[in-house]
């Protein structure tokens, strides 16, 4: 019996009574008057609802809501977290609504979609809210009945207490438990008694999505609203030096154009804070076609960008921004990094003496691994809907991270914080680029202006050239081995433009006596942001190339060479710092080797592997080539996963299957270069991303079962594919390739792409 | 401006815009027919795909001046209540993530399984190359479309 404490989640339990007068109460989507869903009629409204605690309410006639408090971007949050309330509230997924919930701090814990953190951190304190309001429901029979509430169960909706054969639906009990003190400890179902948790439900919004139904705030419309486009700096190191507002202000359909400045000067920022262009014009009409037209006629100049610098609060740690001056390149950019691999790093850890065993070494294999600036490119561009009046404002947008944004908000707007309702929008994708919400700060403000709800739309252009991108990095890998081939020391140096991807402390650190982590940092205007599995995504691909070389160089199988390295980390570990469990970690290695019948491959297919740790999940991917009419083609990727318990399996697969998927168009052709400041690629004409075609043509995820809490799961299995590719690549080419993207590469060697 | 006359999801309406907009803005802004989606503008991304015709085209290079009367489909279209075999059988594959880009598959797809009811793999692929999916789920996209194929 797992007992849990209530104070582990103390806001999620107020009741609706300490929230009266409070406001916001309601949802947004009920604010705003929605047609209830076929499944919302289906089921059949209650006259009443009863709220047991901030995610559940039940109606008088048995149906119950729960509420999804995660900003949902495709990864089925608003699926799965729900599941793990309605499994201990005990009750039948198919009476079951769910509603995604607004931003409400003072309901709940933690609304912040990132870092696969969602089931992982949400996980008891969803449970036991499940759990706490089952209880009270039992509570209340107990006191009904007069019977001791040890002698009821629950099943799926009913309550039962057998000895005096009483029976009563939820809703016959949700008015007296919702009146009812909540339990200080609460019982929290057995794995083994899962009936929810573990069984593939649909996305409970699979039948809006493709119904076409307004669910995204790019889609959001109210009585008199304005629409409004922005004009940036087309690059880096610029800023807006004048506007002729003038010359578009008679076209059709034109309202306004003037400029706004995102931040107050004097305002510490927050970690996720950054915005590449403080100031930019605004352009205000009757219609988004009309904004275009002004946005493409608008004369504007922009002037180069001083050094200038900014403070800001890093959870905790004060620290001051500078932003250089310049207009950057890509060409200096690679010849920037290729001095500073060459150059000592900070160093980041140390085992042993790799110095000394690197001297002594009589082979030293040393290879240097790049990847380029990557746009996130979220299939719906930055937008925002806005409506800001003199003492209050609605702001409705994507945003993974609405916490973040709601101090800027309020500095900026000069409205106290009560007085800002961030309502949260579907997102069509966000891969960690919505976790920076500057966007809507400028539809406040432009809505401040005009004084009018608008809804601001950026451009594909202007999404593409905004900024906060994934980093450009460069890792260089050294390993020395002896005269009988053994590996006696290994060494990473890493940097990047402008951060170091390097996790010291990961696997092969633990695995080998010697080891050697430095890394290094080079400054630039140009603004990066987590981009799915941030650092990893890079690291793990130059890290598992290496080691598949490193095996290759030994005379190994590259499976059994790391199984080897990471024996050694689980039964006599170097250092004490690991931050990975080398039995889990070799548990999915094992487990793909299995699935992937690794050793016995078929004829024709050229394969690889790769594994790797990050995110609280274990990774391994295998994947097969097979190049048809000079073409190489993804016949099949099997990853073994191990993230603990699998809340929702079929959601999980697909998840892991939009990983690969991502994870191989990066490979093969993200890449955002630089021309004196300015992004050379702004659409998907330039901007090459994976589609159909060039899509694996199976993918297996198979989960590693086990009774550990689960973790989580968007961002694990997308940095170890790019090395799974890579190293059967070569394989199918016979040479090796070490800098990402690879279809240029491919190209020279005469293959199509 | 100019006066309009457009056949949307067989109703017949008359609109005042100017006649350069593209189909995708007159849907999503005047219509309120937001189902259909912007996402590059360039007829590059497959998110505006509509049915002009019962053909596939991209709305947001297709001025609205050119489709007067025509016969226009928008997902909001496809079906009263989601029960198109399209739509049923991306939802038996559960085949949205964010589901940004799934009006658009769907209207390729449908328009594909028109011409073609029992596509190969291969032409499967081809059909819906010009759908862009952020998110990946081209793999489900492919079988649902074989799903509906078998249904249709
Ligand atoms: S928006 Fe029309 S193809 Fe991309
Ligand atoms: S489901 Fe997100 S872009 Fe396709």
């Amino acid at each position: 019996m797992t007992l849990a404490n209530k104070h582990i989640n103390r806001r999620s339990f107020l009741k609706v009574s300490a929230l009266a007068g409070g406001g916001m109460v309601l949802s947004f989507s009920w604010l705003a008057g929605c047609k209830p869903t076929a499944k919302e009629e289906l089921l059949a409204l209650p006259k009443e609802w009863f709220e047991l605690n901030s995610y559940i309410k039940i109606g008088e006639n048995g149906t119950v809501t729960l509420f999804s408090a995660n900003p949902e971007f495709g990864s089925n949050v608003i699926t799965s977290m729900p599941m793990i309330l309605a499994e201990e509230l005990d009750v039948d997924w198919k009476k079951v609504m769910v509603e995604q919930a607004d931003f409400f701090p003072v309901r709940f814990e933690r609304q912040f979609t990132g870092g696969s953190q969602g089931i992982r951190q949400g996980w008891t304190p969803l449970r036991t809210a499940g759990a706490t309001a089952r209880q009270m429901l039992v509570n209340a029979a107990a006191q009904t009945w007069q019977v001791p509430a040890e002698e009821i169960t629950t099943e799926a909706g009913t309550i039962i207490h057998k000895a005096s054969n009483k029976k009563a639906g939820y809703g016959e009990m949700a008015s007296l438990a919702s009146t009812l003190g909540v339990p200080e400890e609460v019982k929290l179902k057995e794995i083994k008694d899962f009936k929810i948790i573990g069984n593939s439900k649909k996305n409970v919004e699979g039948l809006k999505i493709v119904m076409g139904k307004p669910l995204f705030a790019i889609d959001h419309k109210v009585e008199g609203m304005l629409y409004a486009a922005i004009v940036h700096p087309p690059g880096f190191g610029m800023k807006l030096k004048a506007f002729d507002g003038a010359s578009v202000k008679s076209m059709p359909g034109v309202k306004d154009v003037f400029s706004i400045k995102v931040f107050n000067d004097d305002y510490e920022r927050n970690f996720f804070d950054t915005a590449t262009f403080d100031e930019m014009v605004a352009i205000v009409g009757n219609s988004t076609w009309e904004v275009l037209n002004a946005k493409k006629a608008l004369k504007v100049d922009w002037e180069k960008a001083p050094e200038s610098s900014f403070a800001v609060d890093a959870r905790g740690n004060k620290i001051t921004i500078k932003v250089p001056a310049g207009l950057e390149n890509s060409a200096d950019h690679k010849a920037k990094m290729t001095e500073y691999s060459q150059k000592p790093g900070n160093i980041l850890r140390r085992d042993g003496d790799p110095e000394a065993a690197f001297k002594k070494a009589a082979k030293i294999l040393e290879r240097t691994y790049t990847a380029p600036f990557l746009a996130h490119n979220t299939m719906e561009p930055l937008n925002c809907f806005a409506h800001v009046t003199a003492d209050q404002a609605v702001i409705y947008g994507p945003t993974q991270a609405p916490e973040f944004i709601m101090g800027t908000l309020s500095n900026r707007l000069g409205l106290p914080k009560e007085k800002i309702q961030i309502n949260l929008a579907r997102m069509g994708g966000g891969f960690g680029r919505r976790a920076y919400s500057h966007q809507m700060v400028e539809a406040a403000l432009i809505s401040q202006k005009v004084n009018a709800p608008i809804k601001m739309t950026y451009t594909r252009e202007d999404d593409m050239t905004s900024g906060v991108y994934r980093p450009t990095y460069s890792a260089t890998y050294r390993a020395a081995l002896d005269e009988n081939n053994n590996l006696t020391a290994f060494h990473v140096k890493a940097g990047g433009i402008p951060e170091t991807p390097i996790a010291p402390n990961r696997f092969p650190a633990g695995a080998i006596d010697n080891y050697l982590a430095e890394g290094w940092e080079i400054s630039s205007n140009i603004t990066i942001g987590a981009f799915r599995a941030p650092r990893s995504n890079f690291i793990a691909s130059a890290e598992q190339s290496f080691l598949d070389e490193l095996a290759e160089e030994m005379g190994k199988d590259p499976i059994a060479f790391r199984l080897e390295l990471l024996d050694r980390a689980k039964t006599n570990p170097v250092g004490e710092k690991n931050d990975y469990d080398a039995g889990r970690y070799a548990g999915v290695l094992e487990l793909v080797r299995e699935k992937s019948k690794w050793d016995s491959p078929e004829p024709n297919v050229h394969r690889g592997v790769s594994a790797y740790f990050c995110h609280n999940s274990y990774v391994a991917e295998v994947l097969d080539i097979e190049i048809q009419n000079s073409k190489p083609v993804v016949k099949n990727v099997i990853a073994a996963v191990d993230c603990g318990i699998v809340v929702n399996p079929d959601a999980a697969a697909n998840m892991g299957e939009g990983a690969i998927v991502d994870g191989i168009g990066n490979a093969f052709f993200g890449d955002l270069p630089f021309k004196v400041g300015v992004p050379e690629k702004t659409n998907f004409d330039k901007y090459r991303m994976i589609r159909q075609m060039e899509s694996p043509k199976s993918i297996e995820v198979h989960f590693v079962k086990n009774d550990i809490d689960p973790t989580g799961l968007g961002e694990p299995l997308f940095p170890p594919v790019f090395a799974a590719l890579a190293n059967s690549l070569y394989k199918a080419t016979g040479r090796r390739y070490y800098d990402q993207p690879f279809a240029p590469q491919l190209e020279m060697q005469n293959l199509t792409m | 401006m100019a006066t309009i006359n457009l056949n949307v999801n067989g109703k017949k309406q008359t609109i005042d815009v100017d006649p350069n907009t593209p189909v995708l803005w007159v849907l999503r802004d005047h219509l309120n027919l937001t189902g259909t989606k912007y996402g590059c503008g360039i007829a590059q991304c497959g998110a505006c795909t509509i049915h002009l015709g019962g053909i596939a085209v991209r709305s947001c290079q297709l001025p609205v001046s050119s489709v007067e009367n025509q016969e226009i489909t928008t997902i909001e279209g496809l079906s009263e209540n989601g029960d198109h075999p399209v739509q049923q059988a991306w939802m038996e594959h559960d085949v949205p993530q964010c589901g940004y880009c799934q009006a658009g598959q769907i209207m390729t797809a449908v328009a594909l399984l028109k011409n073609n009811p029992t596509p190969s793999d291969a032409e499967i692929e081809t059909g819906m190359n010009g759908n862009i999916c952020r998110c990946g789920t081209y793999l489900r996209i492919k079988e649902a479309v074989k799903t509906a194929s078998k249904s249709l």
